[in-house]
């Protein structure tokens, strides 16, 4: 089922937490909705839910407005934060309460019900913990039971709020794989909630990156990480350096350094701000030309597949970070204090 | 093996951190003494005179004290009390504590205040009131003997007297207990299709079911113990209006010391039967809290 969210306006008091925001979600699709805390991003999926309503805007479902519609009845499955089992029941009875819970001509009976809880258990590999109570699962099971629940009601619409935010690093890894595979499975509409970029990335369809009550920009992961539409957009999404810089016919000018850009051919000498991906700096020791920044290497993380360096520019601007590979480093012999050169392989200008 | 050392390490710990934390011996066993004394002096020595005072004249004085009409029809009364206040009082703090917890609303904090009054408020102004409201000379006097009801010096007094003193019990156990909880399981709930009644049925009132059974056994220890405000409404009309409490007062006042410390002393068995109740309960639900925390 789609999602059409059209001039959705609301505030909490004097906070505006969504300002005229519009987002469709074609059907089968796996969307997340990426920002930092306060965003509105859980406002969004919340009004999606019909647990909020906006102030003003609508939303429709398949195309028919749904904007006043009983959360009971708009067919969402919703995974919560902090996974909101209902503590005193079975992970069995956490699991069928929504089909228990249906009005006697609609509910199946206790043999289906059985039949369905069980199979979700099934898919969500956990049918062997059904007597046991949710305090007595990990994070990760917990997660998994919540989604079971959200699902045995067949919703139309899958709704996560920031679903392995509470996991630590090595399940959270599992489990994004694990959905994303569900996902391509069940083929169910789903609109998940995160700050983390590296998430968004890799689970989602399609990213909605937010900020402060606003869309900012929307694509697929490759789009919004390869073509930010502004600033915010290119610093969430991973580690970058900001340069001031001046841009003139289609060349961005860093200090010494004059870089060809691929658009602001016709710009005459304007204040901009440039910005380079730490993975997109090249190290040297020696000065080949004279295009590049000089620098003196003020910290080395080793640990990790690849090597980060902070670097003190000399004309104490700040700190550049730096990513080379393990060989690079190896080759270049570095050690806290070495004087090096650098230069931007590409670069991302925004005009002031 | 290895659980058998860890545990000896964190006892170790546990032992290390008391040393580096904890006062010299003599402070300790001063401070220890002193509550001791204090305890004995204010409540063991109390409730011990009550039962030997109670049974001075043997036990058949006492068996008599307490069968005598007016004793029986003052427990009556104490029970009838008790047993109306508290259904009514449980379901309003219930109600109190959702609305208070689950949703905002304009006058949240005023509502908080009026719940707290009968703390505030001393219980014979509370008995007051009602005479005032209706008593002969009341706002509602002259309406309630034209239509021949009784309220004051007459049982709907004195339950109504009840209920006000007990009001806050229940819903003041419950907020707290329901605000740290949130509300996202009733959500969980509602999205899942549940309707109001099945959430509140099945999920809200499991999880707070032991902090609802404590505030319902404080509330039964004040229904049964009051004094001030019932007092006031009840008229002191012997074997019709007279509660536990009332009779008691009576009984003494009279020098009829063996039964008046005969009832007092059915009063405060209630009131033991009730502490070890709270306690009982106090120990399940941290046991559940601890059970359910282990497991995390």
């Amino acid at each position: 089922m789609s999602i059409e969210i059209r001039n959705i306006k609301k505030e909490f008091g004097s906070f505006t937490a969504l300002d005229n925001v519009g987002l469709d979600v074609p059907s089968g699709e796996l969307v997340a909705l990426l920002g930092p805390s306060g965003c509105g991003k859980t406002t969004l999926l919340r009004i999606i839910a019909g647990l909020e309503s906006p102030d003003s805007g609508s939303i429709h479902f398949h195309g028919v407005e749904a904007t006043n519609r009983d959360v009971r009845e708009r067919e969402v499955g919703f995974v919560f934060q902090h996974y909101a089992l209902f503590r005193h029941m079975t992970v069995f009875e956490n699991v069928a309460f929504g089909l228990r819970v249906r009005p006697k001509k609609l509910r199946p009976t206790e043999a289906e019900i059985h039949r369905r809880v069980h199979q979700l258990l099934e898919l969500v590999q956990l049918d062997w913990l059904a007597d046991r109570y949710p305090p007595q699962l990990s994070g990760g099971q917990r997660q998994r039971i919540a989604l079971a629940r959200a699902l045995a009601v067949e919703p139309k619409v899958l709704l996560l709020d920031e679903p392995f935010g509470a996991l630590d690093a090595k399940v959270r890894k599992d489990l994004r794989r694990w959905l994303r595979r569900l996902h391509d499975e069940l083929h169910i509409t789903s609109v998940f909630v995160t700050h983390d970029q590296e998430e968004a990335l890799e689970v989602a369809d399609r990213i909605v990156v937010m900020n402060q009550g606003h869309i900012e920009q929307i694509g697929s992961p490759q789009e919004v990480y390869d073509n930010p539409a502004s600033p915010f957009v290119y610093k969430f999404l991973g580690n970058v350096n900001q340069f001031h810089s001046r841009v003139n016919a289609g060349q961005a000018h860093i200090g010494d350094i004059a870089l060809n850009l691929n658009a602001h051919h016709t710009v005459q000498d304007s204040d901009a701000l440039a910005y380079v991906r730490p993975h997109d700096i090249d190290v040297y020791t020696e000065k080949n030309g004279d295009q590049a920044l000089q620098a003196v290497v003020s910290y080395i993380h080793a640990a990790g597949p690849l090597v980060r360096l902070e670097l003190q520019p000399e004309n104490n601007a700040d700190i550049i970070e730096a990513e080379i590979t393990r060989e690079r480093f190896r080759e270049l012999k570095l050690d806290q204090g070495s004087q090096v050169y650098l230069k931007p392989k590409s670069v991302q200008v925004f005009l002031q | 093996m290895s659980a058998a050392i860890s545990q000896l390490a964190k006892y170790n710990a546990k032992v290390a951190r008391s040393r580096a934390t904890s006062e010299p011996a003599w402070v300790r066993w001063g401070l220890i003494t002193v509550a001791l004394l204090f305890l004995t002096l204010f409540l063991f020595v109390p409730l011990a005179a009550v039962f030997t005072e109670a049974l001075r004249k043997g036990f058949e004085t006492y068996i008599a004290a307490l069968i005598e009409p007016d004793a029986l029809s003052a427990i009556k009364l104490t029970l009838i009390a008790a047993a109306i206040s508290l259904p009514l009082n449980l379901v309003f703090g219930v109600a109190a504590a959702w609305a208070i917890a689950k949703f905002d609303f304009k006058g949240k904090s005023v509502l908080i205040t009026l719940i707290d009054l009968p703390f505030a408020v001393s219980p014979v102004i509370a008995g007051l009131i009602y005479v005032l409201i209706f008593g002969l000379q009341g706002w509602f006097g002259e309406w309630l003997i034209d239509h021949d009801l009784k309220v004051i010096f007459a049982i709907p007094g004195i339950v109504l007297a009840t209920i006000f003193v007990t009001f806050p019990f229940i819903a003041r156990e419950l907020i707290p207990l329901m605000q740290a909880q949130g509300k996202e399981e009733e959500e969980a709930g509602l999205v899942l299709g549940a309707s109001g009644w099945q959430i509140l049925w099945h999920i809200t009132l499991p999880n707070i079911k032991w902090g609802l059974l404590y505030g319902v056994i404080l509330t039964n220890a004040r229904a049964m113990g009051e004094f001030g405000a019932v007092s006031v409404v009840s008229g002191h009309i012997r074997g019709l209006t007279n509660t536990m409490p009332l009779h008691v007062e009576i009984l003494y006042n009279e020098y009829n010391y063996a039964a008046a410390f005969a009832v007092a002393s059915l009063l405060a068995f209630l009131a033991l039967i009730t502490l070890a109740l709270k306690s009982y309960i106090e120990w399940q639900s941290n046991r559940v809290a601890i059970s359910s925390n282990t497991a995390e």
